[in-house]
């Protein structure tokens, strides 16, 4: 390498550069008027979890109305910006960003196009009178597998695999916990967390490995809350005599009669009404939380675990859903303090 | 008369020609790739230059990718020669992020040019500590580096995990993010893209390590030690000291990249904002030859490819993110990896005509 090849180089580029200059933006061709984009998370929308149930919902909103949708995966930071902006350079609405982290960009981005709608899922932090904020009462789905869990396990002994050691991890784990010791109040509950790193999402192998020592601790059931890690989990538990837990989508067709069940957090149905309002026109900004009252979380009962789930237990489920409906059973939420009253 | 056959090629044939042949040929390998998932692989390439180079944002994003795989680059080189794999680039500007971070947070009494340099120096200084460490446990303790700094990656993630959820993160928030730095940041360029003033700081840093590769004492120690760590000793240099050095010197330019991210596009200490950039320094290094001029060229061609991958998924659904890796893949294989596969016919073609 010497300074005239680097010269040259450099002359390369700009004349490439002053070429395609010249010919214009490449994606310039804009969409249809009222178009929605998504804007998955790192994990990608085949999770098996969490991103794909956002690509669920917007399949069943292109399924139903013939309406495509643009959509973009994230792989670096820098990105969540620059794919929202994209979006909405190009006029597509609403656009719908998948997890908090990409809180920040939304919140800059969304302040720039006044006239597009935004909405993201599991932050409430954007105060924007174009923007929809949905979360969801984790801790309301958790409490109520955590009570089936109790009541399935013999041993006493339940788990739980997180995927990495966040807020949103641990109000899953808080509600699970409240739920298994309102049933049982001597059970133990072992906890793990995956790592530290992006990784922590997609390892199904850590995530059985984490399974199988708590199987070896005596836990019989085990519930996840881990993305795609979840899918090693779920594996684990059936291959050791353990029954595991699903998580966000109804993964009890995973492994039939393997899985107890599973914790909905019906993020489809939240992308599809967002979609649904923005085009008939009674989108709202604000903060929707979605709780079992709302049906936004919940547990799923299906073919594939009706032989695990005994009708007492249905019944203690559906009790304490009642109650937690009604207001006389208040499941703590781990955001309000950042404490777990049980452990 | 004898063939030359083995002679000197011109030296334009091995800087420019060479890699200009190994990237059409990567570019047409790619290509097939594209073919086959039933896209036309003329259109996603003009989609991607056209990404990259066809507008000022283009542009823009292009140099701030560039910026980062710099600082990253730069600093596996400066190891490379000393004789080290430093793997641990990920890490060093990771933790690095915590010094820019403290700085940019704790430092608010202070007027905010000495705010700004000093949130540089703590940034280089955190990242040349994760560098030394390991510097340190291969040159006193023989533990080997590469296998050292890819478990400092790992301590480095678990640190700023727990660091951030539990220190920086204001309460009651979701997002694993602390909050926002005002009081100090580098100039925007062209907003609203990321492009900030830490691009020239890379340039400099390029020119810093050439300067320190090629001018000074300390570099050919470096150098000497890289060629033969015997042969080093009986010159006078003491090689446990140079790797240390090295290693904390490598440390600190990756930790410059934390300066572009932490200070120059989030404002924030959020998690894993090093995407694996510090691994992409290494194929920086490593097509770059190691040589600061190289760097920046190499750095700039997956800046390219990182901007105009994304556009090209943007514009093209079916080509995924995945897809996009594997052009990337192949650029490195060709370029880096069987970089040498075609000198032989080049070689042939060159010094044909003095057979006759």
């Amino acid at each position: 390498m010497n300074k005239r090849t680097l010269l040259v180089a450099l002359a390369a580029l700009a004349a490439a550069g002053y070429y395609f200059y010249g010919s214009g933006g490449g994606s310039s061709d804009k969409p249809a008027p009222g178009t929605p984009a998504v804007v998955f998370d790192t994990g990608g929308k085949f999770d098996k979890s969490f991103n794909e149930g956002i690509y669920n919902g917007a399949e069943k909103f292109k399924t139903e109305t013939s309406q495509a949708y643009g959509e973009f995966e994230i792989t670096n930071e820098a990105q969540r910006e620059q794919a929202l902006r994209n979006f909405a350079d190009k006029g597509y609405s609403p656009i719908i960003a998948a997890g908090f982290a990409q809180a920040a960009a939304l919140g800059k981005v969304a302040a720039e196009y006044p006239n597009i709608k935004f909405a993201i899922i599991d932050d409430s932090s954007i105060t924007l009178p174009n923007v929809q904020s949905i979360v969801f009462k984790e801790e309301e789905g958790s409490y109520l597998v955590g009570l089936l869990a109790a009541m399935a396990s013999k041993t006493g002994k339940v788990g739980f695999v997180g995927g990495m050691d966040i807020p949103l991890i641990r109000k899953f784990a808080c509600g699970y916990v409240q739920g298994v010791k309102a049933t049982n109040p001597a059970a133990t509950v072992f906890q793990n967390m995956t790592g530290d790193t992006g990784a922590a999402w997609n390892d199904p192998v850590k995530g059985g490995e984490l399974t199988k020592a708590q199987i070896a601790q005596g836990a019989d059931v085990i519930y996840h809350a881990a993305g795609g890690t979840g899918v090693g989990v779920l594996q684990a538990a059936a291959d050791n005599g353990a029954l595991g837990i699903g998580v966000d989508s109804n993964q009890n067709g995973l492994h039939p009669g393997k899985v107890l069940t599973s914790m909905l957090k019906r993020v489809d149905v939240a992308v599809y009404n967002v979609m649904k309002s923005a085009k008939d026109g009674s989108f709202k900004a604000g903060t929707t939380s979605l709780g079992l009252a709302q049906d936004g979380v919940g547990y799923a009962m299906d073919d594939n675990n009706k032989a695990l789930v005994s009708p007492p237990m249905i019944a203690a489920a559906d009790a304490a859903k009642a109650a937690i409906v009604a207001g006389t059973l208040q499941v703590h939420d781990y955001m309000t303090d950042e404490k777990c009253p049980v452990q | 008369m004898m063939k030359k056959v083995h002679g000197e090629l011109p030296h334009w044939v091995d800087t420019a020609l060479i890699p200009a042949v190994n990237l059409v040929v990567a570019l047409l390998v790619a290509g097939l790739v594209v073919l086959i998932i039933g896209e036309n692989p003329l259109e996603a390439l003009g989609i991607l230059l056209k990404g990259a180079l066809g507008s000022v944002r283009g542009w823009s994003y292009m140099l701030y990718y560039a910026t980062n795989f710099t600082f990253t680059g730069l600093a596996v080189a400066v190891a490379f020669h000393a004789g080290l794999f430093n793997i641990g680039g990920e890490g060093q500007a990771y933790v690095a992020g915590l010094g820019a971070a403290l700085a940019g947070l704790g430092l608010e009494f202070l007027p905010w040019p000495i705010a700004l340099l000093i949130g540089i120096m703590a940034a280089m200084a955190f990242g040349a500590l994760w560098g030394f460490i390991p510097g340190y446990l291969q040159a006193r303790r023989g533990s080997h580096i590469v296998i050292t700094t890819i478990m400092f990656n790992f301590i480095a993630a678990s640190l700023m995990v727990y660091l951030i959820n539990n220190w920086f993160r204001p309460a009651g928030r979701m997002a694993v993010e602390s909050r926002e730095i005002t009081h100090i940041s580098l100039v925007n360029l062209l907003p609203p893209s990321p492009l900030n003033a830490a691009v020239f700081l890379a340039g400099l840093a390029a020119w810093f390590t050439w300067y320190l590769l090629w001018r000074t004492r300390l570099g050919y120690e470096i150098r000497a030690v890289g060629a033969n760590p015997e042969a080093a000793v009986y010159a006078g240099i003491k090689p446990q000291r140079v790797i240390m050095i090295t290693m904390a010197i490598s440390g600190a330019l990756a930790g410059l990249m934390a300066v572009n991210e932490v200070l120059g596009v989030h404002h924030r200490l959020i998690l894993e904002f090093a995407g694996g950039a510090g691994f992409v320094g290494i194929a920086v290094a490593l097509m770059g030859r190691s040589h600061p001029v190289g760097v920046v060229l190499a750095a700039l061609l997956f800046g390219l490819l990182y901007q105009g991958g994304a556009e090209l998924s943007f514009a093209k659904p079916a080509i995924t993110r995945d897809m996009i890796v594997v052009i990337q893949g192949l650029v490195i294989l060709f370029m880096g990896a069987l970089e040498q596969a075609f000198r032989p016919v080049l070689a042939a073609f060159f010094f044909a005509p003095e057979k006759a």
